[in-house]
């Protein structure tokens, strides 16, 4: 397998900054309204976004909603690289009433519920007192992509920059747990964050692991993304990093871990992200009678990120074809590219592999064979030969869509 | 290969440097941030049941949330805010809730 860093071209670059969507860049002269706006192409609504820089520790963003704040990833930022800048790894909130400032002398993180003795740790006591680990993993909202899904549902009008991939620092969960003692007979681990419920008898924003997954090893507690103290907008100044699952566990400002002796009853546990248990989540609009279960894993996929839909390529010529994938809840096996219409596939090289949970570029060149419309399909497999589906993926929450993703090109 | 203890200061800095990400030193304190998040004072265009959108639906969610959302059909609609309602626990009467469902349905609608 090539280990090699995939570099931007200065010629697919230049492909990259046209049209709309890339002009936060401000590199080229671009109109002026697609310097602050982003246009997605999706019927059925509104598709344009404005691109902010207003919110603290935060570069050029997709507005997706103001408050509290939903700010996506500008698609172009995932061809520089699989580290997602902390500046632009994308931001969701459920609740607007987290805190702007924290003193970090005074931040307290308890542990509580079925243990031998209640911990209440300091910044200090985990930047100093626990063994540390590192992980990249990408965090990926669990509603990604919504905005593509047909018919349309409601929920946060994610395109697909709701994923950001980072090198986590922190401890293990584990260490912690075993510190204060898990008390025989536990069964699940609670966490919450600072961010309240605006009305009263409105649920606290939770989630909730079983006892073995959450002492796997792998679930950790970070301090540092990147190597540098999380955002405010991330979760400063802990988060709850699950590598493999939906973000939506990935508690941000996590103060309160509870343990506890019987299943979890809160309403994001038992109410919420929920998605059917059927092939790949998928059901016919209209359809009832399947059973609901919580989202978990996320999902392989993969996307094409040095080429938009309506570039233009060169007919019978090869064109340096670049993108990221991740493989979800495992590494990355394999990504392959279509040309016609995924009648049949050519294996695309991968590049370093940075940690199986984390972004893998993937390089190609692909010859277009004639001038006029043209598609690339590219796919991912994971390496328990996951692979993502052909058929448009829909549910009535639009959760998980990971339906391989097709650039529509123009060839001349 | 995943999960891996952090090394001493110096090798850790040569190890991550060669993993791709940017970092100096290995983080040992952190900094109390102190931040502004923006307000959104966007409202809903006016119209029949906008009076009412704008004085339930801006608790806890800016416009553009609700802007932002596909045409829906009106049983749609219903739901949501029915959901709002028994879910998020939004203060909003009947009679409200009525015409808010109507203002989306006619602003936002899908037959
Ligand atoms: C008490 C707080 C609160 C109020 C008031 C409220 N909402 Fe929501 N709304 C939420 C929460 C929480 C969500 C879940 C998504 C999120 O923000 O994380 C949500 C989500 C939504 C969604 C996305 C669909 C979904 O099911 O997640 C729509 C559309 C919506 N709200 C519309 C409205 C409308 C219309 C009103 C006025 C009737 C309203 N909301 C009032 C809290 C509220």
């Amino acid at each position: 397998m090539d280990r090699q860093k995939f570099v931007p071209h200065p010629m697919t670059r230049r492909n990259l900054l046209r049209g709309a969507g890339a002009g936060s860049l401000g590199l080229m002269p671009v109109p002026a309204w697609a310097r602050t706006m982003v246009d997605f192409h999706v019927p059925g609504g509104p598709s344009t976004r404005p691109i902010t820089t207003a919110y603290p520790q935060k570069g050029p963003m997709v507005l997706q909603r103001s408050s509290p704040p939903w700010l996506e990833t500008p698609f172009e930022v995932f061809d520089k690289g699989v580290f997602t800048p902390n500046d632009q790894h994308y931001v969701s909130w459920h609740w607007a009433t987290f805190p702007s400032e924290i003193d970090v002398d005074a931040f307290r993180l308890t542990v509580r519920g079925h243990v031998n003795q209640t911990l209440s740790l300091s910044l200090n006591d985990i930047l100093r007192g626990l063994p540390r680990v590192e992980l990249a993993a990408v965090s990926q909202c669990a509603g990604a992509s919504r905005l593509y899904v047909q018919p349309r549902v409601a929920g946060a009008q994610w395109a697909n920059g709701s994923m950001s991939n980072a090198l986590w620092t922190g401890v293990r969960l584990r260490d912690v747990l075993d510190r204060a003692g898990v008390k025989p007979g536990a069964r699940v681990v609670r966490f919450g964050g600072l961010d309240e419920a605006v009305m009263p008898g409105a649920p606290k924003f939770l989630k909730s692991l079983d006892l073995d997954h959450a002492r796997d090893g792998e679930v950790m507690i970070a301090f540092a993304m990147n190597g540098e103290q999380l955002p405010l907008l991330n979760g400063f100044p802990l988060k709850l990093v699950v590598p493999g699952w939906c973000a939506v566990y990935w508690i941000k400002m996590l103060n309160d871990i509870e343990v506890l002796d019987k299943p979890d009853d809160n309403y994001w546990t038992t109410t919420g992200y929920r998605m059917p248990d059927t092939p790949h989540g998928t059901v016919k609009p209209g359809q009832t009678g399947y059973k609901l279960v919580p989202v978990t894993r996320i999902l392989p996929r993969s996307f094409v990120t040095n080429i938009k839909s309506g570039d233009t390529v060169k007919a019978g010529a090869p064109t340096a074809t670049r993108g990221i994938s991740f493989g979800g809840d495992c590494g990355v096996a394999r990504v392959d590219l279509s040309i016609d219409g995924g009648q049949s596939w050519r294996p695309a090289r991968l590049g370093d592999d940075e940690g199986k949970y984390g972004f893998r570029q993937w390089q190609t060149e692909v010859t277009v064979p004639s001038s006029g419309p043209q598609s690339i399909m590219v796919r991912c497999t994971n390496t328990n030969n996951e692979t993502q589906p052909t058929f448009p993926v829909w549910n009535p929450a639009g959760y998980m869509f990971n339906t391989i993703e097709t650039t529509h090109v123009i060839a001349a | 290969m995943m999960l891996r203890p952090l090394l001493p200061a110096p090798v850790l800095v040569s190890a991550i440097l060669l993993s791709g990400a940017s970092l100096g030193s290995p983080i040992t304190t952190l900094k109390s941030p102190r931040v502004e998040i923006p307000a959104s004072d966007l409202v809903f265009p006016s119209g029949p049941g906008s009076e009412q959108i704008n004085g339930n639906c801006l608790t806890c969610h800016s416009a553009d949330h609700v802007l932002n959302q596909p045409s829906l059909s009106k049983e749609a609609w219903e739901e949501v805010v029915a959901k709002m309602i028994r879910a998020y626990k939004a203060p909003v009467n009947a009679d409200d809730a009525e015409k808010i469902v109507e203002y989306l349905a006619t602003t936002k609608g899908r037959p």
